[in-house]
């Protein structure tokens, strides 16, 4: 014991060993500071991050504020075309150079001392440009997220200049983002209907174990479905046949589909029928033909959690924002089909009443993680129990760890990644 | 337009009325205000975002305001479960236009919120359009502008 205390304080490495057993964590991963800290070393600014969709800024010099945990980052498209991710700090002073929220400007011009950027973060132009000669311009743009890259829409970026690749990052849940794109004739998604912003004064993590936790829906949530005619409940029973799952890096899902599938009726998914949204269906049929079409309407949009902080959720699309130990923002938005204006419609009316700070559903959440995360100071217990359905874990014909739908599998998935993460260099 | 005092009277009491109830977590009460065409609005990122095409914290139809309310009072609303202790102001009253039966009115509130996990203010900018139905007033429609609805929010535990 003492050896081990010695040797963890001559190399300045903490024991995660002793934080992250395989059943539970202790309280201080979720509210120490200094492991914020780390976190944003080896997680917030190092792996692959969430930052925006493509359709968010679909033409040349459009710009949305975004963010990479705490650091706020110009999501742009450039004149080039290509998407860039810039930090919102002036190569001069430091100072904002953008303020809005979103919008289309060719140029950024800072009102410290009039410096101006283009829409790709290059430094075009300074005040008294007589006063510059010892360094370039082409060494002073904006500051940039090193590497961008995206898949079916979704942009991410990573403070990494070198690691795996973005695909390689998603490994098999890559395959959940391509079931999204499939619920949409088209083949593509947008995000366009403007984000709720939703304050957590709970640590992030409480959100990405929670958003692939099968077993509190039922508990949680029990005011919904008293309240209304929901068959959402079902899907989170103990008898329920769908399954949670755990891809590599951290990915979760809780995969409904057997449950889809039982019902065999289309969009039971969403909560409605074929003929409330006919444009939708006609649209489907005629882009996959009427077998596939019916096939991907039974099974629906997946419930998956990409980690660290994009989660798809049947209908929605969080991003989750981490800010410090205590605090973290749920930015949520409605999925939207290109082309679609029967069921978007709907989409975002059942995501407005979902979520958000005065959600049926997400208000109820938040209090839970406001609750746990004061809750989790306690000295007593030391760790939380994660062990539910362990000894019913198994092996999908994928070979990714699969549990029942109100098992414990997604977070002992997500503790191990985070575990091997934090234990980097 | 000039305001008779007995109008500015009536609508400033309606409103009260309206506070008194939400403050009190008298929902029943409180819905009994709406009519069936009724509209509760709370935007997001801004005064007037279009709620048919972009996200609002709230945009309830009738149906929706009667599911909220009955999800209060199913006890298992835990954000709204122990209730938050509420105190709001209404002032800055003004009757901006009566145009048949219906009276449009704007005002301002401040919401003072106290539970468990916060002690917040709400400040609003609110418009409502009051309809007179067998002499009484009802509510039609109820916007809430929260001045930092542009930034995160936290949880709004109540009905605003």
């Amino acid at each position: 014991m003492v050896d081990s205390i010695n040797k963890s304080q001559s190399n300045g490495q903490r024991d995660w060993g002793e934080l992250i057993k395989t059943d539970g964590v202790k309280g201080s991963v979720y509210n120490d500071p200094e492991i914020f800290e780390e976190e944003l070393k080896k997680i917030w600014y190092k792996t692959w991050v969430y930052v925006g969709h493509e359709s968010e800024v679909p033409n040349k010099n459009d710009f949305v504020m975004k963010s990479i945990g705490p650091e706020p980052i110009i999501m742009s498209r450039g004149r080039d075309g290509e998407v860039h991710l810039l930090l919102n700090r002036c190569s001069h002073r430091g100072n904002k150079v953008c303020v809005k929220n979103k919008g289309n400007a060719k140029t950024h011009t800072c009102p410290y001392h009039a410096w101006t950027f283009a829409s790709d973060g290059k430094l075009i132009g300074q005040a008294f440009p007589d006063g510059f000669k010892s360094r370039d311009k082409s060494e002073l743009g904006l500051g940039r997220v090193p590497r961008v890259a995206s898949y079916g829409g979704f942009v991410f970026g990573s403070f990494a200049k070198e690691g795996p690749s973005l695909e390689e990052h998603l490994g098999g849940a890559k395959e959940t983002i391509d079931r999204v794109l499939k619920n949409s004739p088209s083949g593509e998604i947008e995000v366009t209907a403007g984000f709720l912003q939703h304050k957590v004064r709970g640590n992030w993590k409480l959100l990405l174990e929670n958003e692939t936790d099968g077993y509190h829906p039922g508990f949680v949530h029990a005011s919904v479905f008293q309240a209304m005619d929901s068959r959402i409940n079902e899907l989170y029973s103990d008898k329920s046949i769908s399954v949670s799952r755990v891809y590599d890096q951290g990915h979760t899902e809780i995969d409904l589909r057997p449950e889809f599938r039982k019902r065999d009726e289309e969009l039971s998914w969403f909560g409605t029928t074929p003929d409330r949204v006919p444009d939708y269906v006609a649209q489907m049929k005629a882009a996959y033909g009427d077998e596939e079409a019916r096939q991907i309407m039974i099974d629906g949009v997946p419930h998956v959690m990409i980690f660290p902080n994009l989660f798809i959720a049947e209908i929605q699309l969080f991003v989750i924002q981490a800010l410090s130990a205590d605090e973290c923002v749920q930015h949520v938005t409605a999925l939207q089909f290109k082309g679609c204006p029967d069921i978007n419609k709907r989409l975002r009316q059942q995501t407005m009443g979902s979520v958000g700070p005065a959600g049926f559903l997400l208000a109820d959440d938040s209090e839970m993680y406001e609750r746990t995360h004061s809750g989790l100071k306690a000295q007593l217990p030391e760790f939380t129990y994660t062990g539910r359905g362990d000894h019913r874990e198994r092996l999908d014909e994928n070979g990714f760890v699969v549990g029942d739908s109100t098992d414990d599998t997604c977070s002992r998935g997500i503790w191990k990644h985070y575990k091997s993460l934090m234990e980097a260099e | 337009m000039t305001t008779s005092l007995e109008l500015q009277h009536e609508v400033e009491q309606f409103l009260y009325k309206e506070a008194r109830l939400t403050d009190a977590g008298e929902y029943r009460d409180w819905e009994a205000l709406w009519t069936d065409d009724a509209m509760y609005w709370v935007p997001a990122n801004g005064d007037d975002n279009d709620p048919s095409t972009e996200m609002s914290i709230m945009h309830d139809h009738r149906s929706r305001i009667a599911l909220r309310v009955s999800q209060y009072y199913t006890g298992k609303r835990w954000t709204a479960t122990p209730e938050s202790r509420l105190c709001r102001v209404v002032s800055n009253v003004e009757v901006l236009k009566v145009d048949g039966d219906e009276v449009h009115v704007t005002c301002k509130t401040v919401t003072h919120e106290s539970n468990d996990r916060i002690d917040a203010v709400w400040p609003s900018r609110n418009d409502f359009t009051l309809r007179r139905v067998d002499g009484e007033f009802k509510l039609v429609t109820k916007k809430v502008v929260l001045i930092n609805n542009d930034k995160p929010m936290d949880t709004i535990s109540f009905l605003i």
